[in-house]
């Protein structure tokens, strides 16, 4: 289980890596999360619940990063840790947070919406689920 | 990218032969240099954007041309509704109507200068920047649309702002063909504690001062000289626009091959002009211009009275407004013939020529003052739209300097503290609520935008005015 940032010229990638399709989508979120403020330093103290569907996994996971990117805008909140349940294109997810404190969290950047750009959901040839996309900043 | 694979049909102006699926050539504006600083994702994204239905004459790049989502930044592209011709909502992007709006201020370098520390400090108590700040205006549903439906006339019917700023706006500060009903409850909903917010990224408020004139009739026009004092916003539609292109996106995306359309990449999603999704995207679009443009009005009316608690004698008037993500509908001809064009402008501005109908009065004879930003270390441009430029791309040029590098790497190589002390050292006052969002935004993480520019002005996409450096910027 692992997340990280890849370079795209104008804005930032975000994968997430995991033994399941579901923990690629979580660490994905991690990263997402990664893009504002240190996801470490983001308390677990209030759950949002986020519920996606989608014709195929690809859109399913622009669609689940985008929910998030809404709650946290609408919310003004930051999360830090997920649960996800992905069963046929449907999620179902807990994302654990609590509101923005632009002192505590530094937030460096706002997310306006992930991308369709090297979009990119499916197994590495290590067996380990990967999801990514770039993110609008 | 490898200027060998162009045709270079003038000094700054390639050609991107039609191959493949490619409907018309690719024309890439730029010098050498910048040509090979292009990413290779550039001439891939131009070739792809040929490939789109409708599209007529070129898929054009302009110099600051760099790798974005399905059209590259700095793309313009024109589509045709009679020609089977397309929207995308992926050509407009998710910072609909992102723009730049240049307040001149009656001030000269000397009045600011014992004040400027105070200056900046009450310009970044007034205007709400970066991530989770709000602004003091909370609209309800009906206030939205009216908002909605007519842009920055409606902020100015609200008291922010005088009559007179409308003339200096882009559709006269409201965009026509506004549907508010095609914009989601989810959208309105981001954008209800966003009214008069500057955003973050690459979004600023700046003072600057005028260091260099380069066509002087057309600056005393434009009511600038040498030591001038003036402000820049640059913003856009906020939560609401961000959440307009995520949704439109993705049901073109989902809904291409529907309407026969084979996307190169699904970013490209688009749909027929005159589909019934292509009308409601136009009409939620055009929405979210007038948000941007209400937007930058009610920022404009902040700006005004941090000047007036500080400068008392200062007199915000505006220069102009213009927006970098659209998709307009315009009259331009075409192999002698004028045509009803659909362009789409994505990290690009409108350069109207002079004696243009949708100028104000004032800027007849010079042409529409273009505005491009910088970074916060070397500064912006004005530029003028030239008769050429009209016959170069549907009357547009470049919008700013681009990144050169990711915002990974900016922050790896320099600390947001180290750059606002050097800046300060310089005389540049930075005030932002993230040191790590300066680090990002560093100077030395951008192009030259004076090479972008002087490729512009030399390929006739317009000409070079005045340049600005900043002396205060407020960063979101």
């Amino acid at each position: 289980m692992s997340w990280e940032h890849f370079a795209h010229e104008a804005d930032i990638g975000v994968r997430g890596r995991g033994a399941t399709l579901a923990g690629a989508f979580e660490e994905a979120a991690i990263a997402l999360t990664a893009v504002v403020t240190d996801p470490r330093r983001v308390a677990p103290t209030l759950r949002v619940d986020v519920r996606c569907a989608a014709p195929n996994v690809e859109i399913l996971f622009v669609d689940w990063l985008n929910a998030l990117i809404y709650e946290m805008a609408t919310r003004r909140m930051l999360f830090g840790r997920f649960a996800v349940t992905i069963d046929a294109n449907a999620l179902r997810a807990e994302a654990w947070g609590e509101p923005l404190d632009r002192i505590r969290h530094e937030p460096a950047v706002e997310v306006k919406g992930a991308t369709y750009t090297a979009l990119a959901v499916g197994k590495a040839a290590d067996g380990a689920w990967e999801a990514q996309c770039v993110v609008d900043v | 990218m490898d200027p060998g694979r162009l045709i270079r049909v003038a000094e700054c102006e390639w050609q991107m032969p039609q191959v493949g699926a490619m409907r018309v050539p690719g024309v890439i504006f730029a010098d050498e240099a910048l040509i090979r600083g292009m990413d290779e994702k550039v001439p891939l994204q131009i070739g792809n954007v040929a490939t789109l239905p409708g599209i007529v004459k070129a898929s054009f790049a302009m110099p600051d041309a760099h790798w974005g989502y399905g059209f590259p930044i700095g793309g313009v592209a024109a589509f045709d509704a009679d020609a089977g011709g397309i929207v995308s909502a992926g050509g407009v992007g998710f910072d609909i109507s992102c723009g730049v709006r240049t307040l001149l201020t009656g001030l000269t370098v000397k009045d600011i200068e014992a004040v400027k520390f105070e200056l900046a400090d009450v310009l970044f108590a007034r205007i709400p920047a970066g991530l989770g700040s709000t602004g003091a205006l909370r609209l309800d549903a009906s206030r939205m649309d009216a908002m909605l439906a007519s842009g920055a006339r409606w902020a100015v019917a609200q008291g922010y702002g005088l009559a007179e700023d409308l003339a200096r706006v882009e559709e006269h500060g409201a965009m026509a063909g506004a549907d508010p009903a095609q914009v989601s409850d989810m959208a309105k909903r981001r954008q209800r504690d966003e009214m008069g917010t500057l955003g973050s990224g690459n979004h600023y408020l700046e003072v600057q001062r005028v260091v260099e004139i380069f066509d002087r009739a057309t600056a005393d026009a434009f009511g600038l000289a040498v030591d001038d004092v003036v402000v820049s916003i640059h913003c856009g539609s906020r939560g609401l626009g961000h959440q307009i292109g995520t949704e439109y996106l993705r049901e073109m995306a989902i809904g291409a091959q529907g309407a026969g359309i084979a996307l190169p990449d699904r970013e490209l999603a688009c749909a027929p002009i005159r589909s019934p999704v292509g009308k409601r995207y136009l009409g939620a679009m055009r929405a979210a211009i007038n948000c941007a443009l209400a937007n930058r009005q009610i920022l404009t009316h902040l700006t005004r009275q941090a000047f007036r608690a500080v400068l008392p004698r200062a007199h915000l008037s505006l220069l102009y407004d213009v927006s970098h993500n659209t998709c307009k509908v315009e009259t331009h001809v075409v192999d002698g013939s004028p045509r009803e064009l659909y362009v789409h402008r994505k990290g690009a501005t409108r350069a109207l020529p002079p004696g243009h109908a949708d100028l104000p009065l004032a800027f007849h004879a010079t042409g529409q003052p273009v505005l491009i930003g910088g970074s916060m270390g070397t500064g912006s441009y004005i530029l003028t739209g030239t008769a050429r430029s009209a016959k170069l791309a549907f009357a547009s040029a470049c919008h700013g300097a681009g990144r050169s590098m990711s915002r990974h790497e900016a922050t790896r190589r320099w600390g947001g503290r180290r750059v606002v002390d050097d800046l300060a050292g310089r005389g540049i006052l930075i005030r932002s609520p993230s040191l790590r969002g300066v680090a990002e935004e560093a100077p030395g993480a951008y192009k030259d935008v004076a090479a972008v520019v002087d490729a512009a002005d030399r390929a006739g996409l317009a000409r070079k005015v005045a340049r600005l450096v900043p002396i205060v910027c407020v960063k979101g």
